[in-house]
């Protein structure tokens, strides 16, 4: 039997919001009256021949230059022909010219995209080539040779314009093919045995659809202007009507009848506006659906109070908890479900004299004492999304503190609040964080940077995302030295290289100037434990230091934190998910399960008797030293088929 | 015995580097090792040890210049494209990322009847084999409607294993599938993994750099360092009483979770260094 997995929560709000673009568009008031215009624009060019009053190009003398009202509502031009017909017509031949273009682009465009991105080789090469090309050529320049060589078609100046365009598709496709040709999930799709045509139209189409939509937006803008103005300078087709021949027929008369040039004008100008405005919208609309499902649970009206008593948010708090803790947490119903009363914190008691670091030095004076520390977030409809709650522990000279748990127990909310380094939105809501006898919770940001880097150091998980690729690893550990230590520029760099040498680099100097991407993660990380270190901290914050690293390099950095915290007999606040990490490192650990503390006590005490639930199944999930798999025993019907083969 | 499935034999996997005449980047030096039928071989190495890259050869994404991939007897290690989607039904996968290996855009049936299509299977009865799969994997019925961001790592890893197992493949090649699970659910997973293959046989190649992940796992294990496999055999003897040097580094450096018998392990280790930093030395 397979095991059970969780009930998925019924009446999950972030059901998929698959609501089409179109009908986003028909919200968004800009997006409305934008597709209005267009479809009228697009309605009158098709109806032109029942809406128009007259032939568009039957001149009559009587009617020159005829005022507006009677037989010509919009009056008539300089021939004598009917100007509202002419427009009707014109936005059929400059929609239809535009339109040729964009499917020319379009066409050429995404076709080559799509080739050079996904399949790549020689096609790629080729392909950018001819792209950058394309786009060194001035348009115009060409569109006029063009036409002195093959004569004023409108037509056939647009296609070749939608070919002076299609690099605008070609880079966008191409940029978007590659960067999802290496997701993990085409490849699978490719092991799964679909054939390229069907991963293309399945996987990487709809990743490109999008951005294509909104460029077609604006690249008819832009071929509606080209050809306006082509048209305008009298190098386009005279037979036919467009927006541009009647602008230019209106320019020869524009100190006559000044009025003939609003027509056109406004024709272009509208259009433009209008297919630019949309292809806006439609950024707006799409990026919106990438961001976050913004989630609406109104349950617990109580959050929106400023600072409510920790326990009565705990159901908010659960509800952006991952189905895996939830199960756990069904498991025992004790904090998770509301009116349930809280356990009791289960504490193991310290040994007689106040326990002992593994140096064999008894512990110094407390350095930090967290008490009652609740930890929220602000939710777009004001409530507060509870991510730490009630969470109690203290911190002395020369004891290392390991808090342990699952993504989203709370364990790296709980050490980013204690540095009061919490992302936006995230506040401590309740309780106090009390520094050498100074309260963290409420202290200012001016307070604050004081005491960062100088009295509390901080080691992040990801060693590289931590450095600044820009700057020189030695520039890195200067400044901050120069800053809080005021050393001069000389100083700090002899006690940089000096502590490079001491997290064990084996040339100080090399790395001093290297650039991050010139080390290799373990190196990164030690560099930046040298950096917390640089500037004698009396607590340090360690937040995952080995997770991202390979398992003998974390085996030397845990000897090089253990050695340093001895040397320099810091307090350390160490946030893992590693048991083997915390029973390397740890004095006292506390087991953390969403945002609060379940158990905590010494490390060698909590190891040897786990008492609260939670704690026993995370030690029993433990793979260490378990049972081998053993040698392969035949499966069934392996065995059958070997019997039969063995009966023949 | 059971049968032989796979053989891989002095394979050689190299990355051209870009640049004129530049010597390519040789991820795979000559690895050989072989599975058999329903059985688990486990692949354990740091990162860089090309331990993703022989995955990705048998699966026919990495580029094989030498050596050869025998599937049942027949090379596997050169197919053309069509060739290759013929394998589908034999060889699956299940990658590390749950979050990227799923299409963010597709309802999760609409991930699970992919492969079944492929194979012409008419739409009603594919539908009744994703609830069959869903069923199989432990995830409710009404999941097929959903998107996979509405899924945790570890329910999506089931859904990436649904898939592997749509067209029942006689071989799962799982790069490093539980690593970016939490401990609870990693350990629930790797059950999955074990009662799928106790009920159909399967085999696994069972990429991992978590010795003790392996170790539950594998009934046999392969050490890779430097794109060479440096150490081959019995699961249990690699695993707890491994003989190659960096093995025994590698089993060592792993913390015990246990303070008492860490303390001992880091002692064991400094003094291995020891004695490996002499040997060296002498050498």
């Amino acid at each position: 039997m397979p095991l059970p997995d969780p009930q998925l929560t019924p009446g999950l709000e972030e059901r998929a919001a698959r609501v089409s673009l179109f009908r986003k568009l028909l919200k968004n008031p800009v997006g409305l009256i934008a597709l209005i215009f267009l479809a009228l624009l697009v309605l009158s060019a098709i109806f032109a021949p029942l809406l128009a009053p007259a032939d568009p190009n039957t001149a009559s003398l009587q009617d020159v230059l005829a005022p507006p009202g009677g037989a010509h509502p919009l009056g008539a031009d300089s021939a004598g022909r009917d100007v509202l017909s002419r427009l009707l017509f014109a936005t059929r031949f400059s929609l239809a010219g535009a339109l040729l273009a964009l499917v020319v682009a379009a066409v050429i465009g995404v076709v080559a995209g799509l080739i050079a991105g996904y399949f790549g080789k020689w096609f790629d090469s080729v392909s950018s080539w001819f792209a950058g090309l394309l786009m060194a050529l001035p348009g115009i320049v060409v569109l006029l040779a063009a036409r002195a060589v093959l004569g004023p078609s409108m037509w056939l100046s647009m296609a070749i314009f939608g070919v002076l365009l299609s690099p605008a598709f070609f880079r966008l496709v191409y940029a978007s093919v590659s960067a999802v040709r290496n997701e993990l999930y085409v490849d699978a799709a490719r092991v799964a045995g679909l054939s390229d045509a069907r991963i293309i139209a399945r996987h990487i189409l709809t990743v490109v659809r999008a951005p294509v939509i909104i460029q077609a937006a604006m690249i008819t803008g832009i071929a509606i202007a080209i050809q306006a103005g082509l048209d305008f300078l009298g190098l386009g087709d005279t037979t036919v009507p467009s927006w541009g021949s009647m602008l230019n027929d209106a320019f020869a008369k524009i100190y006559t009848n000044p009025d003939l040039m609003i027509w056109p004008a406004s024709a272009i100008a509208l259009t433009c506006i209008a297919l630019t405005l949309l292809a806006n919208v439609m950024r707006d609309e799409l990026e919106r659906t990438a961001g976050p499902v913004k989630r609406r649970k109104n349950r617990d009206r109580a959050a929106e109070a400023p600072i409510v008593k920790a326990a009565h948010l705990s159901t908010v708090g659960m509800a952006t908890i991952s189905e895996e803790e939830r199960r756990l947490a069904l498991e025992q119903p004790a904090a998770s479900e509301p009116g349930e009363i809280v356990h009791p914190v289960v504490v193991h008691p310290d040994p007689e004299d106040g326990g002992r670091s593994s140096t064999g030095n008894p512990f110094g004076e407390e350095l930090l004492s967290v008490r009652n520390l609740a930890v929220g977030y602000d939710q777009p409809d004001g409530s507060i999304k509870v991510v730490v709650n009630d969470v109690s522990l203290r911190v002395r000279r020369g004891e290392v503190h390991g808090l342990i748990g699952e993504s989203g127990s709370g364990k790296t909310q709980t050490a980013w609040s204690v540095l009061r380094l919490l992302p936006d939105g995230g506040r401590v809501i309740d309780g106090s964080i009390s520094f050498e006898g100074k309260d963290l919770a409420h202290a200012t940001e001016k307070e604050m940077t004081k005491l960062r880097g100088a009295k509390i150091a901080y080691i992040p998980q990801e060693p590289m995302s931590n450095l600044d690729a820009s700057f020189t690893i030695g520039s890195q550990l200067v400044e901050p030295m120069r800053v809080v230590l005021g050393l001069s520029k000389s100083e700090a760099t002899k006690r940089a290289l000096g502590l490079l040498e001491r997290v064990g680099i084996p040339n100080p100097q090399r790395t001093f100037d290297a650039y991050p991407h010139e080390v290799s993660g373990g190196m990164a990380q030690r560099v930046l434990i040298a950096g917390a270190i640089s500037c004698d901290p009396d607590l340090l914050i360690a937040d995952e230091p080995t997770t991202a690293l390979d398992v003998t390099v974390q085996a030397e950095v845990l000897s090089l934190l253990r050695e340093l915290q001895a040397e320099l007999n810091m307090g350390v606040i160490l946030v893992t998910h590693n048991f083997g990490v915390v029973a390397d490192l740890c004095d006292r650990v506390s087991v953390m399960r969403a945002g609060r503390i379940v158990e905590t006590g010494p490390v060698r005490s909590i190891f040897a008797a786990p008492e609260h639930e939670y704690t026993k199944a995370l030690f029993a999930a433990i793979l260490e030293e378990g049972e081998p798999r053993g040698e392969l025993v035949a499966a069934r019907t392996e065995t059958a088929q070997t019997e039969k083969e063995g009966l023949r | 015995m059971s049968e032989l499935l796979l053989d891989v034999k002095d394979v050689v996997v190299e990355y051209p580097i870009k640049g004129f005449r530049k010597a390519p980047f040789k991820a795979l030096k000559g690895v050989s090792l072989d599975i058999r039928a329903g059985e688990t071989v486990g692949l354990v190495g740091e990162s860089g040890s090309g331990k993703t890259t022989l995955g990705r050869a048998v699966l026919g994404l990495a580029p094989v210049t030498g050596g050869s991939i025998l599937y049942k007897g027949a090379d596997i290690a050169h197919l053309g494209r069509r060739e290759r989607r013929a394998l589908s039904s034999e060889i699956q996968v299940v990658f590390q990322d749950p979050y990227t290996s799923l299409n963010p855009s597709l309802t999760i049936e609409q991930i699970l009847v992919e492969p079944l299509t492929v194979k012409n299977i008419a739409a009603k009865e594919a539908s009744r084999r994703v609830l069959s799969l869903l069923d199989q994997v432990g995830l409710p019925q009404s999941a097929a409607d959903r998107l996979p961001r509405e899924f945790s790592g570890g329910q999506r890893q089931r859904i990436a294993i649904a898939r592997a197992l749509a067209l029942e493949p006689r071989l799962i090649v799982c790069d490093e599938p539980v690593s970016a699970l939490d401990l609870s659910t990693q350990a629930r997973v790797m059950d999955l993994f074990k009662e799928i293959q106790e009920r159909t046989g399967v085999a696994y190649l069972f990429v991992s750099h978590d010795l003790a992940v392996v170790r539950n796992l594998s009934h046999r294990v392969a050490v890779m360092y430097h794109g060479e496999i440096v150490e081959w055999g019995d699961g249990d003897q690699v695993t707890a009483r491994p003989e190659h040097p960096y093995t025994q580094r590698l089993f060592l450096a792993a913390p015990v979770p246990d303070p008492v018998r860490q303390e001992q392990r880091r002692a064991d280790r400094e003094r291995l260094l020891a004695e490996q930093g002499q040997q060296a030395g002498a050498l």
